[in-house]
């Protein structure tokens, strides 16, 4: 029964990086009603920025992060700016085409900048695994659910009550009556990629820490978003769920069932939740269904 | 003086419909005028065009003598023009208060980076426009009991005051109201009526207002244009307006019937 709970609350810290990755995804689906196929490759340059600046350039932790989170806001206005604005009306098909487009371009483009090998990420978390009641959470994984939950937490703050938030809320909610309000909607669709593109760059530093650095980080991207379709695509909320049930799941299957079924059982799970709720546990029902 | 707005020339073609044709329509500072038509005569292509969704071929669109007829919406939000749709456009899912909010959207000064922030001096601009939105808006709606009510879960007649209000926490020049009383019971309807006229008459709002309900049409307006497939057929006072051989015919096909529209209600 011990291990129970403490492999649960592993899979529940894991579920919450998860969550973190799937909310960029949603982000970006709620405003734009586009499938970012380049999220996890964005989270993967995100890792590669954080290296760069703490590794490579030697700075501190702190200073870091903060370069990592401009440098990825620039990263995710500058893919909009470039990539996605011209598509601007176009069938959201079209775009999501790009989108994985982009992915491709991000993920050669690492080769080429830091090379195909594997890097460790300087530490960030203390070394000591968090204790809680005799059982052990490993300190990477224990403290990247803790950054997942403030970050996620912030934007949730951030969409609620500032002014730029609530007016993504309403490019979300209505593109026209926005337009009217006199809110500019384009630049609110680079807003959405920038707050996406930070996301994702914290998510790769916490995923980075807690695995090794290499270009093909970003395919957790993909496994992710089957947790944003079990969620919900549009639900912040859901995201947030479905993360955490996904990571729980794993971390169970791991445990009792074996290793080699850890990355099949939760997506038996997720089928057999479409086929009760096609548009996933939170979404909005009139969503194309996946 | 001036027209507040002027539309000079305006057509619009999508493929082989022409929607507007040689449109020209001046609107008064101060008044109420109202743009009455049979459906599909264009009615809403004109909304449409003046608030910038859809770019005319030809002809000028001029708000305080500005040329706005190709500005973007939002710059033409931030000229003072305001609307509603004639189906609801609110943000589902907020409040009304957040609603109401939005629409002064356009009068923040303060950069996305600050209001992201809520920096200081948000926070006061925030509560500056947060005391003109409690009495100029939302006691002067009377829509102060269902403020933190999602808008989702109001009532059709209230929706659509709802809809009013933020468009008049934009603090237009020039209102553009799309079918206001469409679907509205009686009750709602006066309302709806007399908040129009209050809207004109205590803040000094011009009024351009699209409308099948004659009754309302005639009972306040001050000038009336008629559009039917795309031209313009007539424009005058209600009572003139209501008199025209031309206007009689395109609601009832042929001229010597007998008068009864546009005169009755419902005439749609």
């Amino acid at each position: 029964m011990d291990f129970f709970l403490e492999v649960s609350l592993v899979g529940l810290a894991i579920g919450g990086v998860y969550a973190l990755v799937a909310v960029g995804y949603v982000l970006v689906y709620r405003t734009t009603h586009v499938i970012n196929f380049a999220h996890g490759n964005m989270m993967m340059f995100g890792a590669y920025f954080y290296f760069t600046f703490a590794e490579l350039l030697g700075l501190h932790w702190t200073i870091s992060i903060v370069l990592t989170v401009i440098a990825a806001a620039g990263l995710g206005a500058g893919i909009e700016r470039v990539a996605l604005r011209p598509l601007l009306g176009r069938p959201a098909i079209s775009i999501v085409m790009v989108t994985v487009g982009i992915a491709s371009i991000l993920h050669g483009a690492a080769q080429l900048i830091w090379t195909a090998g594997d890097f460790f990420l300087p530490p960030i978390f203390p070394d000591l695994p968090i204790v809680i009641d005799e059982m052990y959470i490993p300190a990477n994984t224990g403290y990247g659910f803790l950054v997942a939950l403030g970050a996620i937490g912030g934007f949730l703050l951030l969409f609620r009550f500032t002014r730029s938030g609530v007016a993504m809320r309403a490019t979300a909610s209505d593109q026209i009556a926005a337009t009217t309000m006199g809110i500019n909607v384009p630049a609110m669709f680079s807003l959405t990629w920038v707050y996406a593109s930070i996301t994702a760059a914290l998510a790769g530093v916490v995923v980075g820490s807690i695995t090794t650095l290499n270009p093909s980080m970003g395919l957790i991207g993909l496994s992710v978003l089957a947790v944003v379709i079990l969620g919900g695509m549009d639900s912040v909320i859901g995201a947030v769920a479905a993360g955490l049930i996904v990571g729980w799941i794993e971390a169970l299957t791991g445990f009792y069932i074996g290793g080699a079924f850890k990355d099949v059982v939760p997506f038996v799970v997720l089928l057999a939740i479409l086929i009760v709720r096609p548009h996933g546990l939170f979404g909005t029902p009139e969503i194309e269904r996946l | 003086m001036a027209p507040l707005l002027e539309v000079q020339g305006l057509s619009l073609a999508f493929g082989g419909v022409q929607a507007l044709d040689n449109v020209s329509l001046d609107v008064e500072e101060g008044s109420i005028t109202a743009v009455i038509g049979p459906n599909g005569a264009g009615k809403t292509s004109l909304f449409n065009t003046i608030s910038g969704f859809y770019r005319p071929q030809t002809g000028r669109i001029l708000l305080e003598g500005t040329d706005i007829t190709h500005r973007p919406p939002p710059k033409r939000a931030a000229l003072g023009l305001a609307r509603t749709f004639q189906n609801i456009a609110l943000f589902r899912g907020m409040t009304v208060l957040d609603n109401i909010k939005l629409g002064q959207h356009v009068h923040m000064k303060t950069g996305l980076l600050a209001a992201g922030l809520y920096l200081g001096w948000a926070q006061r601009e925030e509560i500056a426009l947060r005391e003109e939105i409690e009495h100029d808006v939302i006691d002067f709606l009377e829509i102060d009991h269902i403020r933190n009510a999602p808008v989702a879960a109001l009532p059709y007649g209230l929706q659509k005051r709802v809809e009013l209000a933020r468009a008049l926490a934009m603090k237009p020049r020039l209102l553009l109201l799309d079918e206001p009383v469409a679907g509205m019971n009686r009750e709602e309807t006066e309302d709806m009526a007399r908040f129009i006229l209050d809207v004109r008459e205590e803040r000094g709002i011009t009024v351009l207002l699209v409308e099948h309900d004659m009754d309302v049409v005639m009972d306040i307006s001050d000038h009336v244009a008629v559009l039917n497939f795309g031209r313009e057929i007539g424009a005058g006072s209600p009572a003139a307006v209501r008199d025209m051989p031309a206007v009689i015919e395109a609601y009832l096909g042929h001229a010597d019937a007998e008068a009864d529209m546009p005169g009755a209600s419902g005439a749609s």
